[in-house]
């Protein structure tokens, strides 16, 4: 069971690596809970400087940039 | 939440840069051939847009149709050519930019100097608006002073490389020059400014007591395939992006080139008319574009007689100040300092409108 937290005011970006993040988890076959983090204390908190972010059972993956589903699939293997 | 940082460790490292070897080196070699051929396709491109107007469609080049469609046809390949090369560059080039980064070269800095540091880098560490509240919580927690980081947020979207890339293509390297020069001027001035204010009290409370966590730099740790496809990445988003607003910019400035007869604008927004450009800032601070959606604006005015002070001054303005980004920043701003953060800013606008339209 993962966790994902997608980090970012609720911009586009931040829908697309929600969305990405998705595919990504669901063709690898994983169980998990996705939540969208929009608190900027919560964000601030992680170290992240510019969204949209992404946290695996609290460890910080990536920020600022959305990658292709293939990309993100690399990152969670 | 805990949250730790990744480390990446060594032996993943150590893997990664041997089986990427090859790859830089097929790339860099791609790179080199797209160079030499887009430089011949570039080189060409004048040429082929008369042989189509002119032999092929048989407009005569005094038609007022006929120097629309050679406009049409030259430009709009030759904007869309300088966009890839130029987006593609800097996508390289943030790669060895981040937002960690700026602001270690950043903290402690004396103001001026960091005023003028924060401008400059404002330009290549890459940014998006919805990153502009993190980005100035992590700032001002870590020992950025406010009118520094207030210099970053100003010269970060004003003069960005889609800007002068379409600046530098429909009105020449001068009218980009000029904007990127008074653009950082501004940007180091105001920010300046908004530091002697002393208005450290109207940042909410909160901010300054927010824990900012740290967080490994991974992009410092990119080789280059990565930095490569960063580079690929920003073309696909940003050409992918403003291409429509190009064309459509291409299309006014062709139809009013057969066309508009030329000093259709300059009685309202000429360099007789001293309040043409404060109008121009008040209008374009509520207006909000990106910096390829503006150009087909910028061009209908320049080509019907607009002066360019004025019409500098409400492109930055529109680009600059915008509506959207005010609001986010409220989130950490008291009323008092987004009105001043507004109020400089104009202020810097408006001076650079008058002394171009006084100049040139």
């Amino acid at each position: 069971m993962k966790t994902f937290q997608i980090l970012g005011p609720g911009c586009a970006n931040c829908v697309r690596l929600a969305h990405n993040t998705e595919a990504a988890a669901k063709e690898l076959g994983m169980e998990f809970t996705i939540e969208k983090v929009t608190d900027f204390q919560a964000i601030a908190r992680a170290g992240v400087m510019k969204t949209p972010a992404l946290i695996v059972d609290g460890q910080l993956k990536l920020y600022g940039r959305v990658p292709s589903v293939e990309e993100i699939k690399t990152i969670l293997a | 939440m805990a949250i730790q940082a990744s480390a990446p460790c060594d032996m993943k490292a150590g893997k990664r840069q041997k089986g990427t070897r090859d790859s830089v080196l097929r790339s860099a070699v791609l790179i080199a051939f797209g160079l030499v051929a887009w430089w011949t396709i570039y080189q060409r491109l004048s040429a082929f847009a008369d042989w189509f107007a002119f032999s092929v469609l048989h407009f005569s080049p005094l038609s007022h149709l006929g120097s629309a469609v050679q406009f049409m046809v030259f430009e709009t390949p030759k904007v869309l050519m300088l966009l890839l090369l130029v987006v593609f560059g800097v996508g390289i080039v943030r790669s060895f930019f981040t937002p960690q980064h700026t602001r270690a070269i950043l903290a402690g800095k004396r103001e001026s100097v960091g005023n003028v540091l924060a401008a400059l880098l404002g330009v290549v560490t890459p940014f998006c608006s919805c990153s502009a509240v993190p980005l100035f919580i992590g700032f001002v927690t870590t020992g950025v002073p406010l009118g520094v980081t207030f210099s970053f947020l100003i010269a970060a979207p004003m003069i960005n490389e889609v800007a002068l890339v379409l600046l530098f293509g429909l009105f020449g390297w001068q009218v980009a020059v000029i904007y990127a020069g008074t653009g950082l001027l501004i940007a180091m001035i105001a920010g300046w400014t908004i530091g002697r204010l002393k208005m450290e009290r109207y940042v909410e409370p909160w901010v300054y007591a927010a824990q900012m966590g740290d967080s490994a730099d991974e992009e410092l740790q990119l080789n280059w395939a990565e930095r490569i496809h960063l580079g690929r990445e920003a073309v696909r988003d940003i050409v992918g992006k403003v291409w429509p607003y190009v064309i459509a910019g291409i299309a006014v400035g062709a139809g009013i080139h057969g066309y508009v007869p030329r000093n259709f604008m300059a009685h309202i927004m000429g360099k007789g008319t001293w309040w043409s450009v404060p109008l121009a800032v008040l209008i374009g601070i509520p207006m909000y574009s990106n910096a390829a959606g503006i150009i087909p604006i910028v061009q209908a005015l320049l080509q019907k007689g607009a002066a360019l002070g004025t019409v500098l001054a409400f492109m930055m303005s529109v680009i600059g100040l915008s509506f959207p980004e005010t609001i986010i920043l409220r989130k950490v701003l008291r009323p008092q300092l987004i009105v001043a953060f507004v109020g400089v800013v104009a202020v810097g606008i408006l001076i650079v409108g008058y002394l171009f339209n006084l100049l040139m």
